[in-house]
């Protein structure tokens, strides 16, 4: 079973490239283009892994982590939060949420998928 | 891959620039919407994502600043005053320039640069000051290695204590997936240490009771084994001790045992975790204090509820939010659709040549279907030429650009007024007239709107008003450039056409007539090259490139009040209306817009001036007659019969002249073939197209025509014959 990540992104750019690292890497990818799309998308998608953007129109990253920890039984899904902020409170405001853990944009592959096995185990 | 993924950001690019763009215009307009300023916001932060990815320093460095000081206007810290938001508006075209630069190479203007910068970064607060953007310390194993490569080969042995808070697990980290990142990375022993598990009776299912005692033996360095317990800083009692570690570590974790006490050696930051007066950067412990809810089986039903309303969700997405969905197609493909349709409708006529050709007795039943077919196919055009077509608003928006550029340039306060930005226009149109429209537009603020002082002087406001408008006019679109200034200097365009020759001495012209002498190939107004509109082409390129794409272009002006440019253009490139002619035994097609009036000659219209000059009289006035066939070479001069049909075309200075054919056939819409690629290109002909009957025709030029007939009589002849008329 591959290990399935739901990227919720603004970014067509960030999408496209995620895509492409991910399912070079053997990820099974999903992705939406916002938070409210993300958190609709949940059930039906069922990932192993959240990757969300914070700056997004309708519903931003924190709104997607605390929706999503909102329901009980998601909280055992990792959420990583990937975005260009930096700011240690905005981290903190992440974590506080139930973030699994932060990552900065720009990314490199090696850094991302290092981060996804850390919260998934995933073989890939 | 990453080539196209790059493609992928220029277009986002372009759209995110526009939406700053029209953001800030509106918020220059008085919009200070929290929903305008955010999707600027989020749109230049976009952009900076994106450029980080590719590694594009100098425009990451660039979007982090703007985006630095708008974060400051979203936050309501600072006040959007005209001096900021002409900044902003200034770095947003610079944004336009740096992703250009990006894409396209070339050179950015480094002072230009370097003095947004400057101006930017008053704004800025001091703390926010630091504008390095990497990764976190996120380095994973590779890349470390890259960095550290002689350390790479020594193996060393960590002892690793880790005992994880309660409050890691409601973050969705797990120990075994942490353990297995080490793994990974060398030879690992785990073993649990269950002391603090109290009694069966006495446990708190919501607390952390357990924690690992790790062995791991690994070629890492030190950092890439904190790494992987990242996520987890604060969340957590971890201690690393590698065995044999230098001597400047040791030397480390004495000072920090000096500084922090009893703090475990490898957790520098975080302070002890109950301590409420932490800062919350990097001790999560404190914001953590109100742990997230455990998991609770009661939770359940709620849970179920969200499930059952997900598939509605999923439907109803589209229609929710956001702008009507839209398909990305390669306009290789759109092309291909849209000759394929040409080729339709060619063969519809060909069809229906040919059913008129047969000698049947009952052809009205299948004219009638033919009929049917023919509004079917016109249906298709029309529908696959709208897929073509394109709002101008992103070239307006440009052009919002090239006069604030041309304003500064040039010390004149202008402000460009768009009206029509919806209009849709064919794709390879609204591409081709970017650099007219920019030409124009610059010239008005060069030349149209005046100094500020002499604004005032003359009574009008001190800013200059310039008003782009698109809109479409019975199957053409119309887009007019209108300034406020002082109009045409009439008596000095003249003297400047004498001097240059353009016209003779005293010649008389009509006041629309010296205005579309700006037009003439030769003329500039500008005393010297100024460093704006006078780039070494005069208003006479403009007009090539809206011929060039099937347009006409005309000015009007009003002295003291302003002047007026006219751009009339198809709606589409692909197919035009056309007049069927014989020319010499050949067919070919005259465009309608060129025509004004058709007529069958007679001698006593025709009147000869000179040795090889006749001219047409048309109602007691007097137009040059160009005769097609020999204007093409088809008809020797000696063989010369008198051409039977006359077309009265008119050229973009108002010129008439009367192109001598030798006969009309109809009146259709033909489709337009390039005749790039085939051939090279021949002075009179613009095109070709395939008639009904299969025949290639020849699509022609009017104007060139004339300017390549020597019977073409010159402008001031027709001036002086129609005066003694």
């Amino acid at each position: 079973m591959k290990t399935k990540v739901l990227a919720i992104d603004d970014s067509r750019t960030i999408r496209n490239l995620l895509a492409a690292t991910l399912e070079e890497a053997g990820f099974e990818y999903v992705s939406a283009v916002d938070g409210r799309e993300g958190v609709d998308m949940y059930d039906d998608v069922a990932p192993d892994v959240v990757i969300t953007d914070i700056n997004m129109p309708n519903l931003d990253g924190f709104g997607v982590i605390e929706e999503l920890r909102g329901t009980d039984i998601n909280s055992k899904v990792p959420i990583l939060v990937l975005t260009t902020e930096s700011a240690p409170e905005m981290k903190a405001r992440a974590r506080n949420a139930g973030a699994t853990g932060w990552i900065t944009k720009p990314f490199d592959d090696a850094s991302l998928i290092f981060a996804l096995k850390r919260v998934t185990g995933a073989a890939a | 891959m990453s080539g196209s993924i790059q493609d992928t950001f220029f277009e986002e690019c372009e759209e995110l620039l526009e939406a700053t763009d029209e953001g800030l215009s509106a918020i220059e307009g008085g919009d200070h919407d929290p929903e305008v300023v955010n999707a600027v916001f989020r749109a230049v932060h976009s952009i900076k994502g994106g450029a980080g990815a590719f590694g594009l320093d100098e425009l990451v460095a660039f979007a982090h600043r703007f985006e630095t000081v708008f974060d400051e206007v979203r936050a309501n810290r600072m006040e959007l005053d005209e001096p900021l938001i002409q900044l902003l508006l200034r770095s947003c075209d610079h944004l336009y320039s740096l992703v250009a630069v990006a894409r396209d190479g070339g050179e950015t203007d480094q002072a230009h640069h370097n003095m947004l910068i400057e101006a930017l970064d008053k704004y800025i607060p001091e703390e926010e000051e630091d504008l390095t953007f990497e990764p976190m310390g996120l380095g994973g194993p590779m890349d470390i290695g890259a960095i550290d490569i002689p350390q790479v080969a020594t193996e060393e042995k960590y002892q690793i204590r880790f005992h994880p808070l309660k409050d890691m697990y409601s973050t969705g980290n797990e120990p075994i997936f942490l353990f297995q990142a080490l793994k990974d990375m060398g030879e690992l022993t785990v073993s649990l240490d269950d002391t603090e598990l109290p009694g069966f009776d006495s446990i708190d299912t919501e607390e952390s009771y357990l924690a690992w005692d790790l062995v791991l033996t690994t070629t890492e360095p030190r950092s890439s084994v904190e790494a992987v317990f990242e996520f987890v800083e604060g969340l957590c009692e971890l201690s690393i001790e590698g065995d044999g570690d230098a001597e400047a570590d040791a030397q480390a974790l004495a000072a920090l045992e000096a500084a922090f006490g009893a703090a475990p050696a490898a957790e520098p930051s975080p302070p002890p975790v109950a301590e409420p007066t932490a800062m919350v950067e990097e001790t999560p412990a404190a914001p953590f204090e109100e742990p997230a809810p455990a998991p609770a089986p009661e939770a359940v039903p709620e849970t179920s509820g969200k499930k059952a309303s997900a598939p509605k969700a999923e439907t109803a997405k589209s229609e929710q939010r956001g702008p009507k969905p839209t398909l990305r197609v390669d306009l290789e493909r759109v092309d291909r659709l849209i000759n394929a349709v040409g080729e339709l409708i060619i063969n519809h006529s060909m069809l229906a040549q040919q059913i008129a050709n047969l000698d049947v007795a009952d052809v009205r039943d299948v004219e009638t279907e033919l009929e049917g077919f023919k509004n079917l196919a016109r249906d298709i055009q029309e529908g696959v030429m709208s897929i073509r077509a394109q709002p101008v608003k992103p070239l307006f928006q440009r052009m919002a650009r090239i006069v604030r550029e041309a304003s500064s340039a040039t010390e004149k306060t202008c402000k460009l007024v768009t009206e029509g930005e919806n209009t849709e226009v064919d794709k390879t149109v609204i591409e081709r007239l970017a650099d007219p429209l920019t030409h124009i537009l610059r010239n008005a603020v060069d030349h149209g709107i005046e100094k500020p002082e002499d604004r005032i002087a003359a009574g009008k406001s001190k800013i200059g008003e310039i008003r782009l408008t698109a809109s479409h006019r019975s199957g053409s679109v119309c887009i007019e450039v209108k300034d406020d200034g002082a109009g045409v200097n009439r008596p000095r365009v003249k003297q400047i056409a004498i001097e240059k020759g353009l016209i003779p001495e005293n010649a008389e012209l009509t006041d629309s007539e010296i205005d579309n002498l700006l037009f003439a190939p030769g003329f500039s107004t500008a005393k010297e090259v100024s460093n704006l509109s006078g780039r070494g082409v005069g208003m006479d390129v403009v007009k090539n490139a809206v011929t060039g794409l099937g347009g006409r272009i005309n000015i009007t002006s009003t002295p003291g009040k302003g002047s007026t440019f006219t751009i009339i253009l198809p709606l589409t490139l692909a197919v035009m209306d056309g007049m069927v002619v014989s020319v010499a035994d050949q067919t070919m097609v005259v465009p309608i817009t060129s025509i004004v009036e058709t007529m069958r000659g007679n001698d006593d219209m025709i009147n000869n001036l000179g040795a090889d000059g006749t001219l047409l009289s048309i109602r007691g006035s007097f137009v040059p007659i160009c005769d097609v066939a020999g204007a093409l070479g088809l008809r020797k001069e000696d063989n010369d019969q008198p051409p039977g049909v006359y077309l009265l075309v008119e050229t973009e200075t108002g010129q008439r002249s009367a192109l001598a054919v030798d006969d009309i056939h109809d009146q259709r819409q033909v489709v337009i073939k390039s005749l790039d690629g085939v051939c090279g290109e021949i002075a009179g002909v613009a095109a070709a197209t395939i008639l009904g009957d299969g025949k290639i025709a020849m699509i022609l030029d009017p104007e060139s025509i004339l300017a390549a007939a020597p019977s073409a009589a010159a402008f001031d002849t027709e001036r002086r014959m129609s005066n003694a008329s």
